[in-house]
Protein backbone atom coordinates (compact mmCIF):
# COMPACT_ATOMS: atom_id res chain seq x y z
CA UNK A 1 0.00 0.00 0.00
CA UNK A 2 1.20 3.50 -0.79
CA UNK A 3 1.19 6.58 1.44
CA UNK A 4 -1.43 8.14 -0.87
CA UNK A 5 -3.77 5.16 -0.26
CA UNK A 6 -3.96 5.98 3.46
CA UNK A 7 -6.45 8.78 2.71
CA UNK A 8 -8.98 6.12 1.67
CA UNK A 9 -8.91 4.39 5.09
CA UNK A 10 -12.32 4.75 6.73
CA UNK A 11 -12.17 7.36 9.49
CA UNK A 12 -9.41 9.42 7.87
CA UNK A 13 -10.87 12.83 7.15
CA UNK A 14 -8.01 14.95 5.85
CA UNK A 15 -4.53 14.79 4.31
CA UNK A 16 -2.70 17.64 6.01
CA UNK A 17 0.52 17.15 4.07
CA UNK A 18 1.11 14.39 1.51
CA UNK A 19 4.73 13.39 2.27
CA UNK A 20 5.93 11.05 -0.45
CA UNK A 21 2.62 9.81 -1.95
CA UNK A 22 4.22 6.91 -3.84
CA UNK A 23 6.34 5.60 -0.96
CA UNK A 24 5.41 2.10 0.17
CA UNK A 25 3.77 1.62 3.57
CA UNK A 26 4.67 -1.81 4.87
CA UNK A 27 3.36 -1.82 8.41
CA UNK A 28 1.87 0.21 11.23
CA UNK A 29 2.63 1.22 14.81
CA UNK A 30 0.09 2.57 17.21
CA UNK A 31 1.51 4.36 20.23
CA UNK A 32 1.38 7.63 22.10
CA UNK A 33 4.74 7.08 23.77
CA UNK A 34 7.45 8.41 21.54
CA UNK A 35 10.21 6.35 23.14
CA UNK A 36 8.05 3.31 22.52
CA UNK A 37 7.82 4.34 18.86
CA UNK A 38 11.60 4.71 18.69
CA UNK A 39 12.05 1.31 20.30
CA UNK A 40 9.54 -0.67 18.26
CA UNK A 41 8.46 1.01 15.02
CA UNK A 42 9.89 -0.42 11.80
CA UNK A 43 11.02 1.58 8.77
CA UNK A 44 8.10 1.93 6.33
CA UNK A 45 5.47 2.05 9.09
CA UNK A 46 2.56 4.42 9.39
CA UNK A 47 2.22 5.80 12.93
CA UNK A 48 -1.19 6.09 14.56
CA UNK A 49 -1.02 8.49 17.51
CA UNK A 50 -2.65 11.38 19.33
CA UNK A 51 0.72 13.13 19.78
CA UNK A 52 0.10 16.13 17.55
CA UNK A 53 3.33 18.05 17.94
CA UNK A 54 6.63 18.70 16.26
CA UNK A 55 8.57 16.04 18.20
CA UNK A 56 6.37 13.32 16.71
CA UNK A 57 7.84 14.20 13.31
CA UNK A 58 11.40 14.13 14.70
CA UNK A 59 10.74 10.65 16.09
CA UNK A 60 9.02 9.53 12.88
CA UNK A 61 11.99 10.70 10.85
CA UNK A 62 14.47 8.78 13.02
CA UNK A 63 12.32 5.66 12.99
CA UNK A 64 11.75 5.72 9.22
CA UNK A 65 8.03 6.27 9.52
CA UNK A 66 6.38 7.40 6.26
CA UNK A 67 3.11 8.82 7.55
CA UNK A 68 1.50 9.92 10.81
CA UNK A 69 -2.24 9.53 11.30
CA UNK A 70 -3.49 11.81 14.08
CA UNK A 71 -6.34 10.02 15.81
CA UNK A 72 -9.45 11.51 17.41
CA UNK A 73 -9.39 14.57 15.14
CA UNK A 74 -6.31 16.08 16.76
CA UNK A 75 -5.10 19.06 14.74
CA UNK A 76 -1.48 19.37 13.60
CA UNK A 77 0.07 22.66 14.78
CA UNK A 78 1.87 24.70 12.08
CA UNK A 79 5.40 23.84 13.31
CA UNK A 80 4.53 20.13 13.12
CA UNK A 81 3.33 20.52 9.52
CA UNK A 82 6.43 22.51 8.65
CA UNK A 83 8.70 19.78 10.03
CA UNK A 84 6.72 17.10 8.20
CA UNK A 85 7.05 18.94 4.88
CA UNK A 86 10.81 19.23 5.42
CA UNK A 87 11.13 15.54 6.28
CA UNK A 88 8.69 14.43 3.53
CA UNK A 89 6.48 12.65 6.05
CA UNK A 90 2.71 12.63 5.47
CA UNK A 91 0.27 13.81 8.13
CA UNK A 92 -3.36 12.70 8.01
CA UNK A 93 -6.18 13.51 10.39
CA UNK A 94 -8.72 10.92 11.40
CA UNK A 95 -11.98 11.24 13.29
CA UNK A 96 -11.63 7.65 14.46
CA UNK A 97 -9.72 6.53 17.53
CA UNK A 98 -6.51 4.50 17.69
CA UNK A 99 -8.27 1.17 18.04
CA UNK A 100 -10.51 1.58 14.97
CA UNK A 101 -7.67 2.97 12.88
CA UNK A 102 -5.32 0.13 13.85
CA UNK A 103 -7.97 -2.44 13.03
CA UNK A 104 -8.68 -0.88 9.60
CA UNK A 105 -5.00 -0.54 8.80
CA UNK A 106 -4.46 -4.15 9.73
CA UNK A 107 -7.09 -5.12 7.17
CA UNK A 108 -5.77 -2.77 4.49
CA UNK A 109 -2.18 -3.90 4.96
CA UNK A 110 -3.24 -7.54 4.87
CA UNK A 111 -0.95 -8.51 7.68
CA UNK B 1 66.36 36.72 -43.00
CA UNK B 2 67.33 33.09 -42.62
CA UNK B 3 69.92 33.76 -39.95
CA UNK B 4 68.74 33.32 -36.36
CA UNK B 5 68.95 36.60 -34.48
CA UNK B 6 71.61 36.52 -31.76
CA UNK B 7 69.47 38.93 -29.70
CA UNK B 8 66.89 36.26 -28.84
CA UNK B 9 68.58 33.55 -26.81
CA UNK B 10 65.36 31.87 -25.67
CA UNK B 11 63.86 29.27 -28.01
CA UNK B 12 60.47 30.32 -29.37
CA UNK B 13 58.97 26.91 -28.64
CA UNK B 14 60.99 24.94 -26.07
CA UNK B 15 59.35 21.71 -27.19
CA UNK B 16 61.86 19.63 -29.06
CA UNK B 17 64.59 19.44 -26.47
CA UNK B 18 65.42 16.18 -24.77
CA UNK B 19 64.08 17.61 -21.55
CA UNK B 20 60.50 17.76 -22.84
CA UNK B 21 58.14 15.30 -21.19
CA UNK B 22 57.63 12.15 -23.25
CA UNK B 23 53.93 12.78 -23.53
CA UNK B 24 54.66 16.11 -25.26
CA UNK B 25 57.15 14.60 -27.67
CA UNK B 26 54.66 11.84 -28.45
CA UNK B 27 52.01 14.39 -29.27
CA UNK B 28 54.41 16.38 -31.44
CA UNK B 29 55.06 13.25 -33.51
CA UNK B 30 51.48 12.08 -33.58
CA UNK B 31 49.96 15.37 -34.74
CA UNK B 32 50.41 16.63 -38.29
CA UNK B 33 50.86 20.26 -39.28
CA UNK B 34 47.44 19.96 -40.93
CA UNK B 35 45.80 19.18 -37.54
CA UNK B 36 47.07 22.35 -35.96
CA UNK B 37 47.36 25.06 -38.64
CA UNK B 38 44.96 27.96 -39.08
CA UNK B 39 42.98 27.49 -42.29
CA UNK B 40 41.03 30.74 -42.05
CA UNK B 41 43.64 32.68 -44.04
CA UNK B 42 44.14 36.41 -44.31
CA UNK B 43 46.06 37.03 -47.54
CA UNK B 44 47.06 39.89 -49.79
CA UNK B 45 47.54 40.13 -53.58
CA UNK B 46 50.71 41.33 -55.27
CA UNK B 47 49.12 44.61 -56.40
CA UNK B 48 47.81 45.56 -52.94
CA UNK B 49 49.66 48.39 -51.19
CA UNK B 50 51.73 47.86 -48.09
CA UNK B 51 49.38 50.31 -46.34
CA UNK B 52 46.51 47.96 -47.14
CA UNK B 53 48.49 45.06 -45.63
CA UNK B 54 49.20 47.14 -42.54
CA UNK B 55 45.44 47.69 -42.18
CA UNK B 56 44.86 43.93 -42.54
CA UNK B 57 47.36 43.25 -39.75
CA UNK B 58 45.70 45.78 -37.49
CA UNK B 59 42.17 44.48 -38.17
CA UNK B 60 43.06 40.81 -37.73
CA UNK B 61 45.72 41.33 -35.06
CA UNK B 62 48.33 39.39 -37.01
CA UNK B 63 52.00 40.06 -37.70
CA UNK B 64 52.42 38.45 -41.12
CA UNK B 65 50.35 38.23 -44.30
CA UNK B 66 51.11 35.76 -47.13
CA UNK B 67 50.77 37.05 -50.66
CA UNK B 68 48.62 34.52 -52.50
CA UNK B 69 46.82 34.44 -55.82
CA UNK B 70 44.75 31.44 -56.93
CA UNK B 71 46.29 29.36 -54.19
CA UNK B 72 49.82 30.08 -55.32
CA UNK B 73 52.23 31.61 -52.83
CA UNK B 74 54.29 34.58 -54.08
CA UNK B 75 55.77 35.88 -50.84
CA UNK B 76 55.00 37.12 -47.37
CA UNK B 77 54.79 40.54 -45.75
CA UNK B 78 55.87 40.72 -42.14
CA UNK B 79 55.60 43.48 -39.55
CA UNK B 80 59.31 44.12 -40.19
CA UNK B 81 58.62 44.87 -43.87
CA UNK B 82 55.87 47.32 -42.84
CA UNK B 83 58.18 49.13 -40.44
CA UNK B 84 60.88 49.37 -43.06
CA UNK B 85 58.32 50.74 -45.56
CA UNK B 86 57.22 53.41 -43.05
CA UNK B 87 60.82 54.25 -42.32
CA UNK B 88 61.79 54.56 -45.95
CA UNK B 89 58.56 56.11 -47.18
CA UNK B 90 57.31 53.39 -49.52
CA UNK B 91 54.23 52.32 -47.55
CA UNK B 92 51.98 53.11 -50.55
CA UNK B 93 53.99 50.91 -52.93
CA UNK B 94 52.53 47.64 -54.18
CA UNK B 95 53.33 44.61 -52.03
CA UNK B 96 55.27 42.73 -54.73
CA UNK B 97 58.07 45.27 -54.71
CA UNK B 98 59.02 44.81 -51.05
CA UNK B 99 57.63 41.49 -49.88
CA UNK B 100 59.90 38.69 -48.71
CA UNK B 101 60.05 36.19 -51.53
CA UNK B 102 62.33 33.63 -49.96
CA UNK B 103 59.57 32.06 -47.91
CA UNK B 104 60.16 29.07 -45.69
CA UNK B 105 57.10 26.84 -45.95
CA UNK B 106 55.79 23.69 -44.31
CA UNK B 107 53.88 20.84 -45.89
CA UNK B 108 50.59 19.82 -44.38
CA UNK B 109 51.65 16.16 -44.00
CA UNK B 110 54.70 16.97 -41.89
CA UNK B 111 54.67 15.92 -38.27
CA UNK B 112 54.15 18.80 -35.89
CA UNK B 113 57.59 18.15 -34.35
CA UNK B 114 59.02 19.29 -37.67
CA UNK B 115 56.89 22.43 -37.67
CA UNK B 116 57.84 23.21 -34.08
CA UNK B 117 61.55 22.88 -34.87
CA UNK B 118 61.18 25.47 -37.65
CA UNK B 119 60.29 28.19 -35.17
CA UNK B 120 63.66 27.85 -33.45
CA UNK B 121 65.55 27.17 -36.65
CA UNK B 122 64.32 30.18 -38.62
CA UNK B 123 62.94 32.57 -36.00
CA UNK B 124 59.92 33.48 -38.09
CA UNK B 125 56.61 34.04 -36.38
CA UNK B 126 54.63 32.05 -38.94
CA UNK B 127 55.00 29.57 -41.78
CA UNK B 128 52.63 29.18 -44.71
CA UNK B 129 51.53 25.58 -45.21
CA UNK B 130 51.29 24.01 -48.66
CA UNK B 131 49.52 20.87 -49.80
CA UNK B 132 50.86 18.33 -52.30
CA UNK B 133 49.83 20.59 -55.23
CA UNK B 134 51.83 23.47 -53.76
CA UNK B 135 48.66 25.42 -53.00
CA UNK B 136 48.51 27.44 -49.78
CA UNK B 137 46.10 25.67 -47.40
CA UNK B 138 46.96 27.28 -44.09
CA UNK B 139 49.41 29.07 -41.87
CA UNK B 140 51.15 27.84 -38.74
CA UNK B 141 51.99 30.10 -35.79
CA UNK B 142 53.56 29.18 -32.46
CA UNK B 143 50.26 30.12 -30.89
CA UNK B 144 48.52 27.40 -32.94
CA UNK B 145 51.01 24.87 -31.61
CA UNK B 146 50.72 25.78 -27.95
CA UNK B 147 46.92 25.97 -28.12
CA UNK B 148 46.59 22.56 -29.79
CA UNK B 149 49.12 20.97 -27.46
CA UNK B 150 47.20 22.23 -24.46
CA UNK B 151 44.01 20.82 -25.93
CA UNK B 152 45.64 17.46 -26.64
CA UNK B 153 47.20 17.33 -23.19
CA UNK B 154 43.80 18.00 -21.71
CA UNK B 155 42.41 15.01 -23.65
CA UNK B 156 45.35 12.82 -22.57
CA UNK B 157 44.82 13.87 -18.99
CA UNK B 158 41.17 12.83 -19.12
CA UNK B 159 42.12 9.49 -20.65
CA UNK B 160 44.61 8.90 -17.84
CA UNK B 161 42.13 9.99 -15.24
CA UNK B 162 39.57 7.52 -16.56
CA UNK B 163 42.14 4.73 -16.31
CA UNK B 164 42.92 5.43 -12.68
CA UNK B 165 40.69 3.35 -10.39
CA UNK B 166 38.80 5.45 -7.84
CA UNK B 167 40.19 4.79 -4.36
CA UNK B 168 38.22 2.40 -2.20
CA UNK B 169 35.71 4.25 -0.02
CA UNK B 170 37.51 4.69 3.25
CA UNK B 171 35.14 7.28 4.66
CA UNK B 172 36.00 10.82 5.54
CA UNK B 173 38.35 11.72 8.35
CA UNK B 174 36.96 12.14 11.85
CA UNK B 175 33.82 14.27 12.16
CA UNK B 176 33.00 16.13 15.36
CA UNK B 177 29.59 17.62 16.10
CA UNK B 178 28.45 19.55 19.12
CA UNK B 179 24.97 20.76 20.00
CA UNK B 180 23.98 22.83 23.02
CA UNK B 181 20.72 21.70 24.52
CA UNK B 182 18.65 24.05 26.70
CA UNK B 183 16.35 23.06 29.52
CA UNK B 184 12.69 22.71 28.45
CA UNK B 185 13.53 23.57 24.84
CA UNK B 186 11.49 20.79 23.27
CA UNK B 187 11.12 22.94 20.16
CA UNK B 188 14.73 22.25 19.18
CA UNK B 189 15.04 18.72 20.51
CA UNK B 190 16.14 16.44 17.72
CA UNK B 191 18.52 18.89 16.04
CA UNK B 192 21.52 16.95 17.24
CA UNK B 193 20.04 13.66 16.07
CA UNK B 194 19.25 15.26 12.73
CA UNK B 195 22.84 16.45 12.28
CA UNK B 196 24.25 13.05 13.19
CA UNK B 197 21.89 11.41 10.74
CA UNK B 198 23.05 13.73 7.97
CA UNK B 199 26.74 13.28 8.79
CA UNK B 200 26.40 9.48 8.78
CA UNK B 201 24.42 9.46 5.55
CA UNK B 202 27.14 11.58 3.94
CA UNK B 203 29.65 8.93 4.99
CA UNK B 204 27.45 6.28 3.39
CA UNK B 205 26.78 4.46 6.64
CA UNK B 206 23.95 1.94 6.25
CA UNK B 207 20.40 2.89 7.35
CA UNK B 208 20.23 0.48 10.30
CA UNK B 209 23.30 1.98 11.98
CA UNK B 210 22.15 5.53 11.21
CA UNK B 211 18.87 4.69 12.89
CA UNK B 212 20.57 3.31 15.99
CA UNK B 213 22.82 6.35 16.36
CA UNK B 214 19.89 8.72 15.79
CA UNK B 215 17.77 6.98 18.41
CA UNK B 216 20.55 7.22 21.00
CA UNK B 217 21.16 10.89 20.19
CA UNK B 218 17.48 11.79 20.22
CA UNK B 219 16.81 10.13 23.57
CA UNK B 220 19.84 11.90 25.05
CA UNK B 221 18.61 15.23 23.75
CA UNK B 222 15.15 14.64 25.18
CA UNK B 223 16.69 13.73 28.54
CA UNK B 224 18.76 16.93 28.52
CA UNK B 225 15.68 19.01 27.67
CA UNK B 226 13.33 17.39 30.14
CA UNK B 227 15.49 16.31 33.06
CA UNK B 228 18.55 18.56 33.19
CA UNK B 229 19.29 22.23 33.56
CA UNK B 230 20.88 22.11 30.08
CA UNK B 231 23.99 20.58 28.61
CA UNK B 232 25.78 19.51 25.49
CA UNK B 233 25.58 16.64 23.06
CA UNK B 234 28.98 15.83 21.60
CA UNK B 235 29.40 13.37 18.77
CA UNK B 236 32.56 11.98 17.26
CA UNK B 237 32.35 9.91 14.10
CA UNK B 238 35.21 8.02 12.54
CA UNK B 239 35.41 4.98 10.26
CA UNK B 240 34.94 2.53 13.11
CA UNK B 241 32.31 4.06 15.36
CA UNK B 242 29.98 6.84 16.43
CA UNK B 243 30.48 8.08 19.98
CA UNK B 244 27.73 10.24 21.44
CA UNK B 245 28.25 11.89 24.83
CA UNK B 246 25.55 13.88 26.62
CA UNK B 247 26.83 15.97 29.51
CA UNK B 248 24.72 18.19 31.73
CA UNK B 249 25.18 20.47 34.72
CA UNK B 250 22.70 18.77 36.98
CA UNK B 251 20.67 18.06 38.96
CA UNK B 252 22.07 14.54 38.78
CA UNK B 253 20.49 11.15 39.34
CA UNK B 254 20.09 9.90 42.92
CA UNK B 255 19.78 6.21 42.08
CA UNK B 256 21.39 5.29 38.77
CA UNK B 257 20.31 1.62 38.91
CA UNK B 258 16.70 2.64 39.41
CA UNK B 259 16.90 5.19 36.60
CA UNK B 260 18.03 2.46 34.22
CA UNK B 261 14.96 0.33 34.88
CA UNK B 262 12.41 0.48 32.07
CA UNK B 263 9.29 2.28 33.21
CA UNK B 264 10.95 4.29 35.97
CA UNK B 265 10.59 8.00 35.41
CA UNK B 266 10.63 11.23 37.38
CA UNK B 267 8.80 13.03 34.57
CA UNK B 268 5.96 15.41 35.33
CA UNK B 269 2.54 15.41 33.72
CA UNK B 270 3.51 17.96 31.06
CA UNK B 271 6.37 15.77 29.89
CA UNK B 272 4.17 12.68 29.92
CA UNK B 273 1.40 14.42 28.00
CA UNK B 274 3.83 14.93 25.13
CA UNK B 275 4.59 11.25 24.88
CA UNK B 276 7.84 11.37 26.80
CA UNK B 277 8.72 10.44 30.36
CA UNK B 278 7.62 6.85 30.08
CA UNK B 279 10.87 5.63 31.58
CA UNK B 280 12.11 4.19 28.31
CA UNK B 281 14.72 6.67 27.17
CA UNK B 282 17.84 5.32 28.88
CA UNK B 283 16.73 1.77 28.05
CA UNK B 284 16.40 2.72 24.40
CA UNK B 285 19.91 4.19 24.36
CA UNK B 286 21.32 1.09 26.01
CA UNK B 287 19.54 -1.20 23.53
CA UNK B 288 20.88 0.53 20.41
CA UNK B 289 24.42 1.03 21.73
CA UNK B 290 27.36 -1.36 21.60
CA UNK B 291 28.89 0.44 24.57
CA UNK B 292 26.91 2.35 27.15
CA UNK B 293 27.81 4.15 30.34
CA UNK B 294 26.05 6.49 32.73
CA UNK B 295 27.90 8.51 35.29
CA UNK B 296 25.99 10.67 37.74
CA UNK B 297 25.43 11.66 41.31
CA UNK B 298 22.72 13.65 43.00
CA UNK B 299 23.55 17.34 43.04
CA UNK B 300 26.19 16.98 40.32
CA UNK B 301 26.15 16.55 36.58
CA UNK B 302 25.31 13.50 34.51
CA UNK B 303 27.29 12.05 31.62
CA UNK B 304 25.72 9.49 29.32
CA UNK B 305 27.95 7.89 26.72
CA UNK B 306 26.93 5.60 23.89
CA UNK B 307 29.11 4.06 21.19
CA UNK B 308 27.73 2.46 18.07
CA UNK B 309 30.32 0.49 16.14
CA UNK B 310 30.11 0.90 12.38
CA UNK B 311 30.54 -1.70 9.65
CA UNK B 312 32.71 -0.74 6.65
CA UNK B 313 30.98 1.87 4.43
CA UNK B 314 28.59 0.48 1.80
CA UNK B 315 29.91 0.88 -1.77
CA UNK B 316 26.85 2.61 -3.25
CA UNK B 317 24.49 5.32 -2.09
CA UNK B 318 21.75 3.50 -0.21
CA UNK B 319 18.43 5.26 0.40
CA UNK B 320 18.19 5.49 4.14
CA UNK B 321 15.10 4.63 6.10
CA UNK B 322 14.88 7.97 7.79
CA UNK B 323 13.77 9.59 4.52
Amino acid sequence: MRVADLAAIEGVVETVTPGEPDAEVTGATTSDLLSDVLAHARPGDVLVTIQAHRNTIAVASIAGIRAVILARARAAPPDMVEAAVAERIAILRASAGQYELSWRLHGALGS
Amino acid sequence: MLVPSPLIPMPVLPLTSEQSPLVLLDLLFKLKVRDVMTTDLVTARRADTLRYVQALMKTHRITGVPVVENGRLFGIVSMDDIMTALDRGHIDDPVERHMTTTVVVLEEDMPLSFGASYFDKYRFGRFPVLNKDNSVVGILTSRDISASLLLELYKEYHKLEAQVQPPAPVGAPRTSLQVRVKQNDLENAGKGAHEIKRALAARRVDPAHIRRASIAAYEMEINLVLHSSGGTLRTTIDNESVEIVARDRGPGIADVQLALQDGFSTANDWIRSLGFGAGMGLGNIRRVADEFSLDSKAGGGTTVRAVIRLPPPVPEEAPHAGG
